[in-house]
């Protein structure tokens, strides 16, 4: 998965740079998050403001971040979502599960 | 006389291909001559619906063997699109599938609720030594 990293204090920012999070991306995506893990980084923002498509694969990488993330007591905050992708969490009710925000400052100050 | 539009694509039993197959799915929606509805997310949906069929078929069904590969047919007209996608693996239990409750914080197993719920008839038989999964959704 195409992706950029940032440290903000104790927070990793994920910038993903995939126009499609699909099957053909997400076990790679999942296994870039469970380095951050392995790394002690458990507090995650994931901006997903270029992604214009993501399926069920994709949707299961976040949610496997999701819970490596508060497994550790850290957390995995996303942004950035556009209409379509935003539709995808409020079809598969995620929306319940993650925090989601408008901007990597907004998810950033409720840490 | 009414307008149809008909794609017919083989492809590798690979992921890769995923992107090229979606994208053909939202150029069609986009060529529909008539439809009142959110052109947009009728494309959307069906660039997903064909996403979710085809992993299950090169993931699950044909379990990821390279030697396999996948048929789509696309059928479009005014009144409907109707989905085709034959695997060659040995077949699996939609039902099953469909019935297993899917918890939050599940990884796996959302790919056929979603097309349960963006298509309107959904079935998987099979058809001379394949299997196939037919999808239909009304546009009217």
């Amino acid at each position: 998965m195409q992706l950029k990293t940032e440290e903000i204090g104790d927070i990793v920012l994920i910038v993903i740079e995939e126009e499609r999070m699909d099957a053909h991306n997400s076990g790679t995506f999942k296994e870039q998050m469970l380095a951050l893990f392995d790394e002690g980084k458990c507090n995650l923002i994931i901006d997903l403001s270029a992604v214009r498509f993501v399926d069920s694969s994709g949707l299961g990488a976040l949610v496997s971040g999701f819970k490596n993330a508060s497994a550790r007591e850290g957390s995995l905050k996303l942004c950035g979502l556009q209409p379509q992708v935003r539709s995808m969490f409020e079809l598969t009710r995620l929306h319940r599960v993650f925090e989601i925000f408008a901007s990597v400052e907004e998810a950033q100050e409720s840490f | 006389m009414k307008d149809k539009v008909e794609v017919d694509i083989i492809i590798p039993n690979q992921t890769r291909y995923l992107g090229l197959i979606g994208r053909i799915g939202e150029d069609l929606v986009h060529s529909l001559g008539r439809y009142s509805g959110d052109r947009e997310e009728l494309a959307y949906h069906l660039n997903l619906v064909l996403t979710e069929a085809i992993t299950n078929a090169i993931c699950h069904a044909n379990e990821n063997d390279p030697t396999k590969q996948i048929q789509i047919q696309i059928s479009a007209s005014d009144s409907s699109l109707k989905i085709k996608v034959f695997d060659e693996g040995e077949g699996f239990d939609l039902a099953e599938l469909t019935t297993s409750d899917i918890q939050d914080t599940d990884e796996c197993g959302r790919g056929i609720h979603i097309i349960h719920r963006l298509m309107d008839q959904v079935n998987y038989h099979r058809s001379n030594k394949r299997n196939v999964l037919e999808m239909v959704k009304k546009l009217h």
